[in-house]
């Protein structure tokens, strides 16, 4: 019986990584975050703990916050990824980036891809969250600096400076 | 580079429902099934898995949805516990699968993990098992020679060992539809609210009608080496008018029915008074439910 998908042992996955189409060869052992570490060079996404606890490798798929330690490579085909070299860029930041800086919501830094982009994804979908929403969305990423009061600040400011110029 | 290396193995990301359990059928116990990948891929990482087939079905979007039939709630076996979480269809036919669904991990896990996925794992502390087995839900395991459709209660065998066959996929859940007069509470309690595993979850379902309890089911997790019912607390509250001293009494009849072990979330002592505690609660909230 022959059967159509692949069986493969190298694959090439084509997928849209912050807006552009990119195509790369991988292993399927391979998790996410180490092609977009090792193989793309985007080192913006962290690997922490490397099963799914800290946060820190936190990525989009398809509008969606995931953990990329917890994703085979293979996965993404024909999906869309956002990693933080995507969100904004210098002289052009995101507002979450730029309330970030000004509530000094970032220390060592590890942790603030992650947050950001588990930030962004609150925002997409709920626009003004309270407090509470904001905890929630960030509950899966862990902080060693902060305390997350200035994260959480961040955010809710982010969200109102969004609101001011109707976005 | 890599902290942990995964073991080598061939990857098939079939397209079709048809096709996967062609492979499955194929491959048999070599190969292993990931969706959504929040446990699988923990598995592979610290070796306590190496398969030498790996069937992603995660593009199955055919086993992605939720909608009502004349008897039963369908759940697709690939919605995402996101999904579930906001589905108001859920919302409105059982609640508690979605109450359930909300506090599993954390976003990035509800936005990856799938209810097939949970339920396939078979962990003991599977927080949807719970709530479906006090819902008196089925599941629909499909080969390549057809499909079964069996009581959740028979589903779970031991810690990560379900009836599911290497050649079979669990495709769907359906939840009936409870009679009038019924209400339903889930609760759980953990180390601390996000992302972590139940010390003790527990569900419950009851049927009241003037004042005597017609049905009640109490479904109990991380207790036991797999999801339990406590059918004798069930059948002591039977045609029972639901007072609190009752209740307490039943709380108690739950405990002779539980084996709870130590381990480095809880003690056994203690999940045994929790249990004892969230029994009483979950009726109590139940019964409000109705009253409301």
């Amino acid at each position: 019986m022959k059967l159509k998908c692949d069986i493969m042992i190298e694959q090439k996955i084509q997928f849209v990584l912050n807006g552009k189409s990119v195509e790369v060869a991988v292993k399927p052992n391979t998790t996410l975050v180490d092609v977009l570490r090792y193989q793309l060079k985007l080192t913006g996404t962290k690997r922490g703990c490397d099963r799914g606890n800290c946060g820190a490798c936190t990525v989009l798929l398809d509008g969606k916050s995931v953990y990329s330690c917890l994703i085979l490579a293979p996965k993404v085909n024909n999906r869309e990824v956002l990693t933080i070299e995507g969100l904004g860029e210098p002289g052009n930041l995101h507002p979450l980036q730029e309330a970030f800086m000004e509530h000094n919501a970032v220390q060592c830094g590890f942790c603030t891809p992650g947050m950001l982009l588990s930030a962004k994804a609150l925002l997409d979908d709920t626009p003004h969250p309270t407090k509470k929403e904001v905890k929630t969305a960030i509950s899966g990423n862990l902080c060693r600096c902060t305390g997350y009061i200035q994260i959480i600040e961040a955010i809710l400011d982010a969200a109102e400076r969004n609101a001011k110029k109707g976005r | 580079m890599e902290l942990f290396q995964i073991r080598p193995f061939e990857y098939f990301k079939p397209t079709s429902l048809h096709e996967a359990l062609l492979f499955l059928e194929k491959v048999g116990e070599a190969g292993k099934v990931i969706a959504g990948g929040t446990e699988v891929v923990i598995y592979l990482k610290t070796r306590r898995i190496s398969p030498k087939y790996l069937i992603d079905i995660s593009d199955l979007k055919e086993l992605e949805y939720i909608k009502e039939n004349e008897e039963f709630l369908s759940v697709g076996s690939l919605s995402t516990h996101s999904t579930i979480e906001k589905s108001p269809l859920i919302k409105k036919r059982a609640h508690i699968l979605g109450d359930s669904a909300s506090q599993i991990g954390t976003i990035q896990i509800r936005n990856m993990g799938t209810i097939g996925g949970n339920l396939a794992n078979a962990s003991p502390a599977a927080d949807t098992a719970t709530p479906l087995l006090a819902l008196g839900a089925s599941l629909e395991l499909m080969g390549t020679s057809g499909k079964r459709v069996v009581p959740i209660e028979t589903f779970f065998i031991h810690v990560n060992k379900t009836i599911l066959q290497s050649n079979e996929l669990l495709t769907e859940i359906q939840i009936p539809y409870p009679p009038p007069n019924t209400g339903a509470a889930f609760m759980k309690i953990g180390r601390r609210a996000a992302h972590d595993l139940s010390i003790v979850n527990v569900a419950t379902t009851v049927t009241v009608t003037e004042d005597v309890c017609k049905n009640i089911c109490i479904a109990l997790g991380s207790v036991a080496p797999t999801p339990i019912r406590a059918k004798k607390a069930e059948a002591f509250l039977k045609e029972k008018t639901l007072e609190k001293a009752t209740i307490k009494k039943a709380s108690e009849i739950a405990l002779e029915e539980i084996q709870p072990i130590s381990d480095v979330r809880a003690s056994a002592n203690y999940r045994k008074e929790v249990s004892k505690v969230l029994v009483r609660m979950t009726i109590q909230k139940a019964i409000d439910e109705i009253e409301m």
